[in-house]
């Protein structure tokens, strides 16, 4: 009984209820004859996709900002230089000059943009932070809110030349931008390995209206078709993926590490060490938004399109509950919360889709899902803190 | 109106340029704002008629939800977003008469008799979880309206038709499971409220005080309560008033449902003066060391100048333009009056002390928890009266999405109006709602004439919306900080 008990607190009441849901969610599926292949696929993408962006909330929850629902300054960061990219590689004519190589010039370029800006708004969103020390929940959550509205007034008014991005007709980007004739793919896709891509060309480059373009078929070890059964390896985002775990893990352990982390544990105690509280929490954030957009563009090579405008705006809610989820607290998170947390959650709403279809076909049910599950668990996470870290 | 709570930031300044210097302060986000609409409106092009008109429809609208946001403040809590759950059990009950078929006013009583218990009921339970997370009400109250939101959705969605039987085609989507997109109020319950005649509402209120007195006069036959002559002098108006409506000259007027601004405005006009003139008498009695008769006189000034200035021809014929619906101005003066009138009685007092200091309030011997529950509960309550008023004038219930945003927007409008987390009065709620609503009318317009683009002006609008509430989170946490820092400094 008491080891039962143990048991239980040690994985925590909520995760015990939801993996034993996700458990009971694949039985099902499996029962209903849906496909293992694609379901373990489907699943397994998910959580690579989403992992990242998850990843991000653990230097904000450790330098001591709480959990990061500002986390949309990161990913607006990582679509602007997404957008910029898709734009340069076209106008340039990059496809037309480099061939297949152009694809990861463009994903490089990406994320370029994107760290430079990311850790320059994530700093400055630190310093706005350590203003408002106690609120920061609050705060940071309008501000996540302002930067998307912000930023849709930015994507309207751009003025770009890519087909892929602008609207056919009218001004502005599209809502959602195809990656297709760009980095859409190459770390997951088994596809883009497969057959050649046409690209349509630049016309103030080149009058030949578009290029085929083949990835050399030597990378496809980066997304692996296990024996053509439908059931894909996305190998190169899981390598990201381990990459940026690593990252993290390394700089918690070196000197700035520790220091951070202590400023997130306990304030007092470490600004009496003769440590800058309040620089570490800026070190933090901003590290934290980079981490977010990186994650988003990493999301949108999976996803294979660009979401703009409002569609980044729950991706913070999203994020915090998988962490707390995976067993985070307010004031604490390691890189294994990340992992666990993002595998209950995407896995129940990728195997939640199929089976809700199969069973009541109300294809909404799996957004109901998200947001009573994730708001659900934050509401817990937040009660159990007894207000968290607000003073 | 609250001069105390109003003044208990500002102190009076001797130096009358410090003075308005402050003055100015305290009012930065309303002036930013009033400029704003301002440039917008110049920009717009658009008829000031046509801009006035949606303003006085849009306050009726949405004035009752801004001010049921006051309560909470006035208990510590901050702004409640969590309203969103007050809406959401307006619209089930509304779905539910609509579904049955119930009609007009008395279809509309019938939801609020189902709504107020189902919201009574909510706001108990989050005034519970609230009570478990104090000092994070905000937060919590955000995600509370999105969580709730989704069970809102499952219930729409899965369970009307799926579980509860539910049939008719008109409502319920075609595979017999969930509830269509939007349901049309038309000629069920749309202006149920706004229709409501002069006259009806004059009976409405007979038929109140009466009750009233009725009563209180059974409490005084059981030695409850003393019956006070003051009691019977309001009932013998109230009769009077009544009587009055008899005379063929004044009934005339009365089976209108709507009452033009040449009339509501010296009424106005009037009220403000008389309220002003009766500070300025009881201070000369009983003298208050926050007093600023200055004030006083400046808003009677303002106000003559107002009714002086509505006789000139222009402005007489946009004056006359602009017919109010009269129910809900009336439950608008009426929660105003509520939310003042709170605050004298001895639960408002708590409140108050509650949302000064919870330590002290609980040395004072005041039941913190359970005065931080009644106030979620009557500002739920409110909430979704407000969101039946919305929805009846609206005329079409979106199921999905008419709860979205209300949270967001309330909270907007009043910080527009230059509230604070901590400090919220009528009179911010009113202005508020009106900038606000007045740039939701003018930027799409301004936005098409600057940018040949409508939605630029849309996306504007949403980000001065999250930018408001975001910038005076930030200000108040940064406010609240500097005195801890002062101490710690020590």
């Amino acid at each position: 009984m008491t080891g039962l008990k143990n048991f239980v607190e040690k994985a925590g009441l909520p995760r015990l209820i939801i993996g034993s849901f996700f458990v009971v969610l694949i039985i099902v599926a499996l029962a209903l004859g849906l496909n293992p292949q694609f379901l373990f696929s489907d699943i397994i993408r998910r959580w690579m996709m989403y992992s990242i962006l998850v990843l991000a909330m653990v230097p904000g929850v450790q330098c001591g900002i709480g959990l990061n629902f500002g986390i949309s300054l990161g990913v607006v960061s990582g679509l602007l230089g997404a957008v910029i990219a898709m734009e340069v590689s076209f106008v340039n004519g990059w496809f037309y000059h480099f061939g297949a190589g152009a694809a990861w010039l463009t994903l490089l370029l990406a994320l370029a943009i994107s760290i430079v800006v990311s850790a320059l708004v994530g700093a400055a969103y630190g310093m706005l932070l350590n203003r408002v020390k106690g609120s920061e929940m609050t705060v940071s959550t309008y501000v996540g809110f302002s930067s998307i509205a912000l930023m849709n007034i930015v994507w309207i008014m751009l003025r770009f030349k890519n087909g892929q991005l602008k609207w056919p007709i009218g001004s502005g980007l599209r809502n959602t931008a195809s990656l297709q004739e760009s980095f859409g793919g190459l770390l997951s896709d088994p596809a883009v390995y497969q057959a050649p891509r046409s690209i349509t060309v630049y016309e103030g480059i080149s009058d030949i209206g578009s290029v085929s373009v083949q990835q050399p078929k030597s990378l496809g070890f980066l997304a692996i078709d296990v024996n053509n059964s439908g059931f894909v390896i996305p190998l190169g985002l899981i390598l990201v993926f381990a990459l940026c775990c690593l990252i993290v893990w390394l700089f918690f352990r070196s000197k700035a590490g520790i220091a951070l982390s202590a400023a997130g544990e306990n304030e007092l105690f470490t600004l009496s060490n003769g440590i800058n509280v309040d620089r570490m929490r800026i070190f933090g954030t901003s590290i934290s938004t980079v981490l977010g957009a990186i994650g988003i563009i990493m999301y949108a090579q999976t996803y294979g399109f660009l979401q703009l405008y409002n569609a980044p705006l729950m991706m913070g809610f999203t994020a915090v509950a998988s962490v707390l989820l995976g067993g985070a607290t307010v004031t604490r998170a390691k890189i294994y919360n990340v992992i666990i947390g993002t595998l209950l959650f995407q896995g129940i709403l990728t195997v939640a889709l199929p089976v809700a279809n199969e069973l009541v076909n109300v294809s909404a049910l799996p957004e109901v899902t998200r947001m009573i599950i994730s708001n659900g668990i934050i509401l817990y996470a937040l009660s159990k803190t007894r207000g968290g870290n607000q003073r | 109106m609250n001069k105390k709570i109003a003044n208990t930031v500002t102190n009076p300044h001797n130096n009358f340029s410090e003075r308005i210097k402050t003055l100015l302060f305290d009012n930065k986000v309303m002036i930013v704002f009033a400029f704003l609409c301002f440039g917008a409106f110049m920009v717009s092009g658009m008829q000031l008629e046509a801009v006035v008109g949606e303003v006085f429809t849009r306050i009726a609208r949405n004035g009752f939800t801004v001010l049921s946001l006051l309560i909470p403040v006035f208990a510590g809590m901050g702004l409640n977003f969590g309203i969103v759950i007050g809406a959401i059990a307006a619209q089930i009950s509304v779905f539910a008469v609509v579904y049955w078929r119930f009609t007009g006013l008395g279809g509309m009583m019938l939801a609020v008799l189902l709504a107020t218990p189902m919201a009574l009921l909510f706001g108990y339970l989050v005034g519970k979880l609230f009570n478990k997370m104090k000092g994070a009400e905000m937060i919590a109250g955000l995600i509370m309206g999105y969580f709730a939101d989704g069970l809102y959705q499952l219930l729409f969605l899965v369970l009307i038709g799926g579980v509860i039987p539910a049939t008719d085609p008109r409502y319920i989507i075609d595979g017999g499971m969930g509830v269509k997109n939007a349901i049309d109020l038309t000629g069920s319950l749309k202006y149920s409220i706004d229709r409501v005649r002069i006259i009806d509402l004059a009976l409405g209120l007979l038929i109140l005080v009466a009750v009233i007195t009725v009563v209180k006069l059974i409490l005084h036959l059981q030695k409850r309560r003393r019956i006070k002559t003051k009691d019977l002098i309001i009932f013998a108006i109230a009769v009077i008033f009544y009587a009055l409506t008899y005379v063929p000259a004044i009934e005339k007027h009365l089976f209108a449902d709507r009452i033009n601004l040449v009339v509501a405005l010296p009424l106005f006009l009037l009220f403000v003066i008389a309220r002003n003139v009766l500070a300025i008498y009881k201070n000369s009695k009983k003298p208050e060391p926050n007093f600023n008769r200055s004030r006083n006189i400046f808003f009677i000034a303002l106000s003559i100048v107002a009714y002086i200035l509505s006789y000139v021809p222009s402005l007489e014929s946009l004056v006359m333009s602009i017919d109010l619906p009269v129910l809900p101005y009336v439950l608008i003066t009426g929660l105003c009056a509520f939310n003042n009138g709170l605050l004298n009685t001895r639960l408002g007092q708590n409140m108050r002390t509650v949302g000064q200091s919870q330590t002290v309030a609980a040395a004072s011997g005041i039941n913190v928890d359970r005065t931080r529950v009644i106030a979620m509960m009557l500002s739920t309550v409110l909430a979704c009266w407000g969101q039946l008023i919305y929805l009846q004038n609206i005329g079409t219930f979106s199921t999905y999405g008419a709860h979205l945003q209300i949270g967001q927007f309330a909270v907007a409008a009043l910080l527009v109006g230059g509230a604070s987390v901590s400090k919220a009065t009528n009179k911010q709620a009113l202005i508020g709602v009106t900038l606000f609503h007045l740039l939701f009318i003018i930027a799409p317009q301004a936005g098409n004439q600057l940018f040949g683009d409508a939605q630029v002006g849309e996306y504007f609008r949403v980000f001065v919306s999250y930018g408001v509430i975001a910038l005076s989170l930030a200000m108040h946490a940064w406010q609240r900080k500097k005195p801890l820092e002062e101490i710690s400094a020590d």
